[in-house]
């Protein structure tokens, strides 16, 4: 039995994000299930599962299960997973079938960190590199933007890709950021301001790289059947996929190919979708080469071509495919494993209409992709406003 | 402050690391289907036989890709410094630093060749140099 349009997200709630020193990361994440929670116009008591991610600031052994506690929820589905940034959409997956077997009804997923305020800069940069391999990777110094620089480097060398046309990822998600109050960063930048900016790890400089950030978001998820009735439009979960090549960069099949062929394809044919159809799409943006090689492997345009892509389309409002409307982790807030959560909040909003001077027209028809590790482990969606 | 240190050298992967120790590259090389595999793992991912052999390599290469970092991952890590992915001549990849080199020296494909470098008393690491001879530079 196909999932296609058998649940909707039916409440959508993101924290103040930035800087936020006066909130813990266990704090945060009970405002986001309370906040999506109630944007549902349902109860605490009407959810039964809860998805959760851990903390790095304030890491708990078992943490759905605590912040279960922490809300006094008693769930019959209540699971922590710590893949990292992809985790979103594939434990939505997971959820999704859960309700449609019937072993749970209502499932809310969050993801709250205080990687800017509860960690020192250099814990925060030693925590994110530990997810290199602890004997044959990490020994020799590689940092996180070093880990992304590889495969743009290996992109350029391959396809020609040139600095500038990378840089346009910076400056089209900012763009959208503009106009977004809730972004970290707003002013609008030049892909020179992003060529001048302090190199971090050749060939990525400052404005490639994501933001540290302090944050939270949860959405819920219902039978379609249930959503129906329910305070919200429903966005309809029309595809999934996920996919996994790897998990050491130094493992990888192919630095500039990734699962997220693997997953987008899964997910466009359990949806009935092409590329073509969607009026925007919210990809993870970790870094510039994440979003360019996600733009080929996603199918809107060849392997190889992202970067005359993103040069003669660009990805900014009003591009045919307009990418990370509320700003993306580069521009609008990346709190660590929650990062992606924002762009899939983001999501639900374009569909509901709810985006005001950001809002895409005709938002018929969304994709949500969210990777994790290095360009490892990757999940998409097909989210639309009919089933 | 030391650099970050291999957390286990002892069991499968031991080899690897009294050899870098004795100033040779040694991986695994399945005696049975012919596979060289690295990292070091109890079984071959190819044919599933168990217990690879290990076998010295050339300790020759070229650049993959690499990374000249510029934000040093802690204080032990004087930038700039050069990552690398190296695939060896033998057929698998690993990730390595450069040294000894102009960062800007250093192209994707470009010949290399393995060196030693100690990381504490006890360990001694495989690092790369670019080739003189019979590579791009």
């Amino acid at each position: 039995m196909s999932l296609r349009g058998a649940t909707a997200l039916v409440g959508a709630y993101d924290t103040a994000v930035g800087v936020v020193p006066d909130r813990t990361a266990t704090e945060l994440c009970a405002e986001a299930i309370r906040g999506a929670v109630a944007d549902a116009g349902l109860d605490l008591e009407d959810v039964d599962g809860l998805i959760t991610c851990n903390s790095m600031a304030q890491p708990i052994l078992y943490h759905a299960e605590a912040m279960a506690e922490y809300l006094q929820m008693y769930p019959h589905l209540c699971m922590t997973l710590p893949t990292g940034g992809g985790t979103t959409v594939s434990a939505l997956a997971h959820a999704a079938a859960a309700i449609q077997a019937g072993t749970a009804g209502t499932v809310v997923m969050v993801m709250a960190d205080s990687l800017r305020s509860g960690l020192t800069r250099d814990q925060a940069m030693r925590l994110q590199s530990s997810t290199g391999h602890p004997d044959f990777e990490q020994p020799y110094g590689p940092t996180v933007p070093a880990y992304y620089a590889l495969i743009a480097q290996a992109h350029m060398a391959t396809f020609g890709t040139t600095p500038e046309q990378l840089a346009r990822v910076a400056v089209d998600t900012r763009a959208h950021a503009a106009r977004n109050e809730t972004a970290q960063m707003r002013d609008l930048i030049t892909v020179d301001d992003v060529l001048n900016s302090r190199p971090i790890a050749d060939p990525l400089r400052l404005l490639e790289c994501s933001l540290v950030s302090d944050g939270g978001a949860a959405v819920v998820l219902t039978s379609a059947e249930r959503a129906r009735d329910l305070k919200q439009a429903p966005v309809y979960c029309l595809g999934f996929g996920e996919g996994h090549s790897h998990e050491h960069i130094s493992q990888a099949r192919d630095l500039t190919t990734s699962a997220a062929a693997v997953s987008g394809a899964a997910a466009y044919a359990m949806a009935g979708v092409s590329p073509s159809d969607f009026a925007f799409a919210q990809l993870y943006d970790c870094f510039t080469p994440t979003v360019l090689v996600e733009l080929e492997d996603l199918g809107f345009c060849a392997k190889g071509e992202g970067g005359a892509y993103l040069e003669s389309e660009g990805m900014g409002p009003g591009a045919r495919l307009p990418v990370n409307t509320h700003g993306g982790m580069l521009s609008h807030c990346h709190p660590g494993n929650p990062g992606a959560m924002f762009g899939l909040t983001e999501a639900i909003r374009q569909l509901r209409g709810d985006c005001g001077e950001r809002q895409v027209e005709n938002a018929n028809l969304g994709l949500f992709h969210a990777q994790g590790g290095i360009m490892s482990s990757h999940a998409t969606l097909v989210l639309g406003r009919e089933c | 402050m030391e650099k970050v240190l291999p957390q286990r050298v002892d069991g499968v992967s031991a080899p690897f690391f009294e050899g870098a120790s004795d100033g040779v590259l040694k991986i695994q090389h399945c005696a049975d289907c012919g596979h060289w595999q690295f990292y070091p793992r109890p079984f071959c991912t190819a044919c599933g036989a168990d217990d690879p052999a290990w076998e010295v390599t050339r300790g020759r290469g070229t650049v993959a890709s690499f990374s000249i970092v510029r934000r040093g991952l802690t204080k032990a890590y004087e930038a700039p410094y050069a990552v690398a992915l190296i695939d060896l001549a033998e057929g698998p990849r690993l990730m390595s630093n450069i040294i000894d080199c102009d960062p800007e020296n250093i192209t994707v494909g470009a010949a290399v060749e393995v060196a030693f470098a100690s990381w504490s008393e006890a360990i001694t690491l495989p690092v790369f140099r670019l080739s003189t001879e019979g590579g791009t530079l």
